[in-house]
Order: structure tokens, then sequence, then C-alpha cells
């Protein structure tokens, strides 16, 4: 079991989400950041959709109550093992009652906390990825307890840690593909578009964010059509709003952008604030 | 019905788009459809999840599309070849609606700006018979044609943080059933008890588009009876098969 001592910001349960139900309006959700989530299972030679801990932000603490091995991916979020530093994208040994603390970001919004085996809460619908009405709990507060399998005597010199690049989370150019209403927009809109350094704004969650510049916009609405993860929708009023890995699978506004695969996991590293520009990609 | 034109676009790297025209139709809803079955019957191995709309179709993929003008023109030929089967039959399913103003905290602004009595707003909305579109939104989400012109009415400016589970609402041309506690911008007319979305269920939403809609009339006494069945799993929502 991961017991939660504290959740700090916003914590949950997340593999790489959940498919098949969109057509009964369930989002897929998942990790915000796939490429952290995978690394973190990587390192621990789990399989790459096995559950991982998402940590936003930090101010949480968690106890281990039993053995086993753990990867820290993602944000820098000055984490501890019982109060000493925890080097990042590396297997650590964990003993019994152990307790990971995350304080603050140095760099990056989540941070991911694989186990060795994978967090076993309860699989729906395919997937262990919490969200409101589909799993239990849909995010994790304080006594909560996860389950994971003991690992002991494992001889963890055959894991390896990996490096990673530190850019991928301060890189401030976001690539995006044109979006199916691209080609509504005006010259002036789509220059707007790539020369704006664009703000996220404190509406930011899993579900999307709200972007702090608007782009001048007399589209109306589209009739309601499938939207994804990383699509970026114009609102009639000028907002830009980037949907991430909890959108619902439909909306109604034009979807102007959308982000590459690998341009989300980056999304996923910023929060209020943080900046960065588009740049417009062929497909 | 002959096919009518359908347009390809690349949605991203992993997903592609087809659009008929824009509008809100039945016969675009059985070639969109159609489409679909065909895919699902076709090209399973590559796609992953197929979300239909009002007037377009979006086929998810299970990796990148290495060439999408391939990928179209594999799309473009299924389609060609895609004869609409009516083997799957359509349901009408009645679902209770309590009209009660304990629940349908609109009814009275609706009714009035509509130049309607109450009954009469329960009356029509209770005897038009809709078509289930798609489901999204949240899941369990029906989207629903069909509402009575006399019924539309804007959706509120500033939508309200809670609407309880089972609220039914109109919102514009449209009327819908809220599957779960939401944030919404609807008009409340209603409240139904039933259960739209059951994550323990294989299929956790009965209805599935194409099929048909009517809502039944109940008293405040019933719906508290059919919550509790429910609450218990011993409710079995009315339906009845249509010829196709």
């Amino acid at each position: 079991m991961l017991k939660v001592v504290n959740a700090g910001v916003y914590a949950t349960i997340q593999d790489l989400g959940r498919f098949g139900y969109m057509s009964v309006g369930v989002p897929i959700a998942g990790a915000m950041d796939h490429y952290a989530a995978k690394l973190a299972n990587l390192v621990l030679d789990n399989d790459e959709n096995d559950a991982v801990l998402e940590v936003t932000l930090g101010g949480s603490s968690f106890q281990f109550l039993k053995d086993t091995i753990i990867c820290l991916t993602g944000a820098d979020l000055n984490a501890t093992l019982n109060d000493e530093t925890i080097q990042l994208n590396h297997p650590i040994k964990i003993d019994k009652n152990s307790v990971v603390k995350f304080r603050n970001s140095v760099y990056g919004a989540r941070a991911y906390l694989a186990v060795k085996g994978g967090f076993l809460n309860k699989n729906v619908l395919g997937s262990r990825s919490f969200f409101k009405e589909i799993t239990k709990k849909h995010v994790l507060k304080a006594n909560d307890e996860i389950l994971y399998d003991e690992t002991q005597n494992f001889n963890y010199s055959q894991l390896a840690g990996v490096k990673v690049q530190q850019d991928r989370f301060l890189h401030s150019t976001i690539e995006v593909y044109e979006g199916p209403e691209y080609g509504m927009l005006t010259n002036v809109q789509r220059k707007e578009l790539t020369t704006t350094t664009f703000t996220i704004s404190k509406e930011n969650n899993r579900m999307g964010y709200r972007l702090e510049q608007l782009v001048r916009n007399n589209l109306d609405g589209i009739i309601t059509s499938a939207v994804m993860p990383g699509t970026i929708q114009l609102t009639p009023s000028g907002k830009l709003i980037i949907l991430m890995r909890d959108c619902q699978v439909t909306g109604g506004y034009p979807r102007i952008l959308q982000l590459t695969d690998d341009a989300i996991n980056k999304m996923a590293q910023k929060s209020t604030g943080d900046s960065f520009n588009v740049e417009v990609i062929p497909l | 019905m002959k096919n009518p034109d359908v347009t390809y676009k690349a949605f991203g790297k992993r997903a592609i788009l087809v659009e008929w025209r824009a509008e809100i139709d039945e016969n675009l809803l059985n070639s969109i459809l159609d489409f679909k079955k065909c895919l699902q019957e076709k090209n399973t191995k590559v796609i992953l999840d197929v979300i239909t709309t009002y007037n377009s179709l979006t086929i998810f993929y299970k990796s990148t599309i290495e060439n999408i003008y391939n990928e179209i023109s594999t799309l473009q030929s299924i389609f060609k070849t895609c004869v609409s089967s009516n083997i799957v039959k359509k349901k009408l399913w009645k679902i209770p609606v309590c009209y009660d103003l304990e629940f349908g905290v609109d009814l009275k602004e609706v009714a009035l700006k509509n130049n309607l009595d109450s009954r009469e707003i329960i009356r029509r909305h209770s005897t038009s018979i809709y078509t289930l579109y798609f489901v999204g939104f949240l899941p369990g989400f029906l989207y629903l044609g069909g509402l009575d012109e006399l019924l539309h009415f804007p959706r509120k400016k500033t939508p309200r943080l809670e609407v309880k589970k089972g609220s039914v609402g109109i919102g514009g041309s449209q009327t819908g059933i809220y599957p779960q506690d939401s944030a919404g911008g609807w008009n409340i007319i209603g409240n139904s008890p039933i259960q739209f979305f059951d994550r323990k269920r294989t299929a956790p939403c009965f209805a599935k588009p194409g099929d048909k809609v009517q809502f039944v009339p109940i008293d405040i006494h019933q719906h508290a009876e059919i919550l509790n069945l429910v609450a218990y799993k011993r409710y079995a929502i009315e339906s009845e098969v249509l010829d196709a």
C-alpha cells in the first residue's frame, strides 16, 4: 500500500488512458505527460501502461507500507526520501515505512512516481486512470491507500537510470498542426496566433488550459463535433482553450489548432503564468 | 439512399475527421452510422475508436498515421462500397421524467417567455419522439434531436455551477438530461430518476445512436419510487423494438 499522508495541490493515479468508451461520452484521461509516465515505468522495467502516481506542483507526502523500487520522473518538485534528496529518472530502493515528499517546483508542473509492478487500484472500463464518476476516487486525499505488490530481494543493479534533457521543461515553443477549422481563420488571425506570446491563465487543470491573451474573433460556433487532448479551441470571446487529457469527447467551438503528441506532454509541464509561442508545422 | 458527399481532413497525426454537410438530419445520421459499422467491420486492426456526432465521424488510430493520403483513400473506398444495412434494430426508450416544479426550476420562466402554459410545455415535451444522435459532453449525456419548435429557449447567459443529476433541460433547439451532477447552462424543466451511465456494465449506456427516446411524465411519488428501484438495481427502462 501507498498511504497518502498529505495530498498537496493535486494528486491522482494515471495510466495511459481509457479507450473504447469515447462514444458513450467517457474522456480518455491518463497521465498528462505521457513521456514522463512511460519513462518512469521503463526505468523499472514495468509495462509502459502501468499505473503511476501523478503529482501536480507538490506540497504532498506519501508513505510506502511495503518494500518496493520506485522511479521519479517529470517535473523536479524538490522531492525527498526520508528527508534526503532523490535522484530523478533512476531506480530507488524503498524500505517499508519510507516517506517520499514533494515540496515545490524547481522546474515543471507534474512529477510521476512509478512503483515496481505498477499501482493496482481498480481497473474500470479498461483503465486505472482516475476520473470523476468513472473511478471511485477522482483525486487523492489524506489517508487514502493505493495497492501495489511488494518487491523484495530484487537485484536492482539490473535496472539503469537515464538522463533527461532539461529543455523539455523550459522549451517555450509549442509545435502545433492546423486544426479542422484552421481554414476558417483570416490571415490576420493566423498571424496573430504565431506572433503572440501566450500565457497560461490560472484557469488550468487536467481538463484544459485557458490562455490570457485574446485573438480577435468573429467566428460562430460549429455543430458539436469530436475534440481530443491537444485541440485548441477558439471561443466567441476570442479566448483560447487548450484541451488536455481529461477533456470532454465533443465540443462546439472551432478547433483551430492541434498540439503534436509531444507538445501535449510539454504543455503538461507548464502551469499558471508560464508563457510560450506556437509554431505551426506541416502535417 | 445514395451516399452523400463527405470530406476528409487530418485531425492531428492520429485521427481523421470525416464531415457530412453541416446539418442536423436523420438521413445524415444513418449514413454516418452505416459508415461507422463498415469501418468497424473492415479496418479494426488500426482503429482505436470512432466517434460520431451530428454531421461527422472521427477515426482515432492506434498509432501515428504514416501517410495521410493513403489512409484517406482507404477510407474513401470503404465508404464507396459501404451498403446501408438495417440489420441493427433500433429501439424506442421510454424515459420517466418528473416535471414537478420542485425539479423543474426553470419551467415557469420557459412557459412565460414562450407564451405557453406549463402543462402545454410538459405535453409537448413528452409527446415528441426524439432521435438519439450521439453521446458526448459527459458519460451518458444523450444528444437528442426533435425538440418542438415552440419549446426552443436560449441557454442561460451564465451557466449554473451545479445542475443536479437527472435534470432534464432545454438549451436552444436541444433537449437532454444531465447524467451526473455538473455545471450547465440549460434551462431545467424536470428530472429523470434513472441511471444514464453505469460503469459496471460492459455497455455502460443503454441507448445507441439512431435509437429513439420519449419522455413519460411521472409524479413526484413515482419519481421517488423509481429512484429507490434504481438504487437496488431493480428498475428496467421500458423500451420497444422499432421496425426498420
